[in-house]
């Protein structure tokens, strides 16, 4: 499927967290994550993946996080097919209340 | 622009910081005998770690961050600090999924079970009818698994696994199994008989035929989204469509097995000295075998394709299981003994009887008549503990 597709449904102005049961292992490819609740891994396949991963708590939305993370915008169409991945695994999930 | 990132099959050819899939074989202790049985288990080796070293074992699990572990054994819930070290594990944030033949878990047990969300369970059953498993796993165990599962079922366990070695005589029974999962809401894992252990005496009778090879695969393309394979079928890849998950040996990689004496080898098909990395009791622990010990950096250096170098399907199957090859007597550059292009039996043709090497431990329960056919043969254990077992990849990063 094309990146940009498969990101579509993805909301990159919500507020997102990672899942309370996920836990993160980097490593030199990017890292591993870990869902406690689902017993389900994922790889993020880049570094820069990684740091939007763990921005995400602390920015009002998930463009932000990228952006801060240093994605260019001609990049964001594949992050956010990541990040969309992620969601529908749950590993990352929106934030209720900031 | 960045340079896209290497597939994750080639970054793990180079190893990761921690295993993925770590087994650990806590006992060589066993109710049972199974025929196939992958550690040779029935007696407890007086050598076993103790609680204490157990623990200390899980404390670097939770240092390294290893998620989770496959516990097996031998039939693990037999340790008296069985319980205790579950506890002990989920406590420091390391998740348990462990195998048995069902001998331990009573209603009371399976209520505990499933008020943990950091626990996994899975039942060993090698036949869906008792008249397939019991020759195989021993009298009474088809029983004692069915009992085991109702009482997950009735505790409110969801999602347990089933855990089937497919063999020449269990392969046409794949719609069973799955209905059997479906009646105790459980999932279905099926995974690959090795010739390691007693697998070996009994490989030639039971392993699948080349067209039941093909049936399998085909059963998985059509009806296997939902069925656990343990990225054991990888060697099936060279039919044409990839298998889900990781189409690679994780040897030393991403996957190594620590056994009950706390030795550490490159998998759990592999026990054997060729592939002792070290002990978790030497200076440094496991997390020194892990990351410096010379067997495991040499699994992680490019491997040669050998004979197999010059074969259209080489990508894809990646020269197979590196522990079935070993056991049989095949050299490890060459083909696996079930390649689909038929150039494992033709290699087989050529090793001399006997000259397989052997499995270095034994822990087999005496007394008993080796058998000479299965029909005779007395039952066993939690055998297939897999090495990528549950891994759900999805890639998070679109190539």
């Amino acid at each position: 499927m094309v990146a940009a597709e498969r990101g579509a449904a993805f909301d990159l102005d919500a507020a997102w967290q990672l899942h309370r049961q996920v836990a993160i292992r980097p490593e030199r490819f990017g890292a591993l994550l870990y869902h406690f609740g689902t017993r389900r891994l994922s790889f993020l396949k880049s570094p820069t993946l990684l740091a939007v991963v763990r921005a995400l708590a602390e920015r009002p939305s998930a463009r932000v996080a990228c952006t801060d993370a240093g994605v260019a915008a001609a990049d964001l169409p594949q992050y956010r097919a990541a990040l969309s991945t992620l969601a529908a695994s749950q590993m990352i999930c929106e934030r209720t209340s900031s | 622009m960045t340079a896209a990132p290497l597939p994750l099959v080639e970054q793990f050819q180079f190893g990761l910081d921690a295993p993925i899939c770590l087994t650990w074989e806590l006992t060589y202790a066993c109710n049972l005998s199974c025929v196939h049985c992958l550690s040779s288990s029935g007696r407890r080796d007086p050598r076993e770690l103790s609680t204490a070293e157990c623990k200390a074992v899980i404390d670097e699990l939770e240092r390294m961050q290893v998620f989770y572990v496959n516990i097996g054994g031998g039939e693990p819930t037999v340790r008296p600090d069985f319980w205790e070290l579950v506890d002990y594990a989920t406590e420091h944030h390391v998740g348990v999924k462990f195998s048995t033949n069902g001998v331990k878990i009573t209603p009371e047990i399976a209520h505990r079970l499933a008020e943990s969300d950091y626990v996994d369970v899975q039942i060993s059953l090698d036949g869906a009818t008792a008249a397939v498993n019991d020759p195989v796993r021993g009298s009474g165990s088809y029983d004692t698994a069915l009992q085991a599962m109702q009482h997950l079922a009735d505790a409110g366990f969801r999602g347990f696994k089933i855990s089937v070695v497919m063999t020449r005589h269990n392969v046409g029974q794949l719609d069973d199994f799955a209905a059997i999962a479906d009646r105790f809401d459980a999932q279905l894992r099926i995974t690959r008989l090795r010739p390691s252990g007693r697998g070996a005496d009994v490989w030639d009778e039971l392993h699948m035929s080349p067209d039941q090879q093909r049936e399998l695969y085909d059963w998985l393309v059509a009806s296997g989204d939902n069925v656990l394979t343990g990225d054991s079928f990888f060697h099936l890849a060279g039919y044409g469509e990839s298998l889900p998950g990781l189409n690679l040996c994780g040897a030393g990689r991403v996957v190594c097995l620590i056994d009950p004496v706390g030795d550490v080898y490159a998998c759990p098909f592999a026990i054997h000295e060729n592939f002792l990395a070290g002990n978790v009791r030497d200076a440094g622990g496991f997390t020194s075998v892990w990351r410096q010990s010379s067997l495991f950096t040499e699994l992680r250096q490019p491997q040669s394709g050998g004979a197999c170098t010059s074969c259209s399907a080489y990508d894809a199957c990646r020269g197979g299981c590196m522990a079935a090859k070993f056991f049989t007597g095949l050299p490890l550059d060459g083909p696996d003994p079930e390649c689909v292009k038929g150039h494992g039996e033709r290699a087989l043709a050529a090793v001399v009887a006997g000259t397989a090497p052997k499995p270095s431990l034994d822990h087999s329960h005496r007394g008993k008549p080796v058998p000479l056919t299965l029909s005779r043969r007395p039952p066993d254990r939690a055998c297939d503990e897999n090495p990528l077992a549950g891994l759900a990849i999805a890639d998070a990063l679109a190539r």
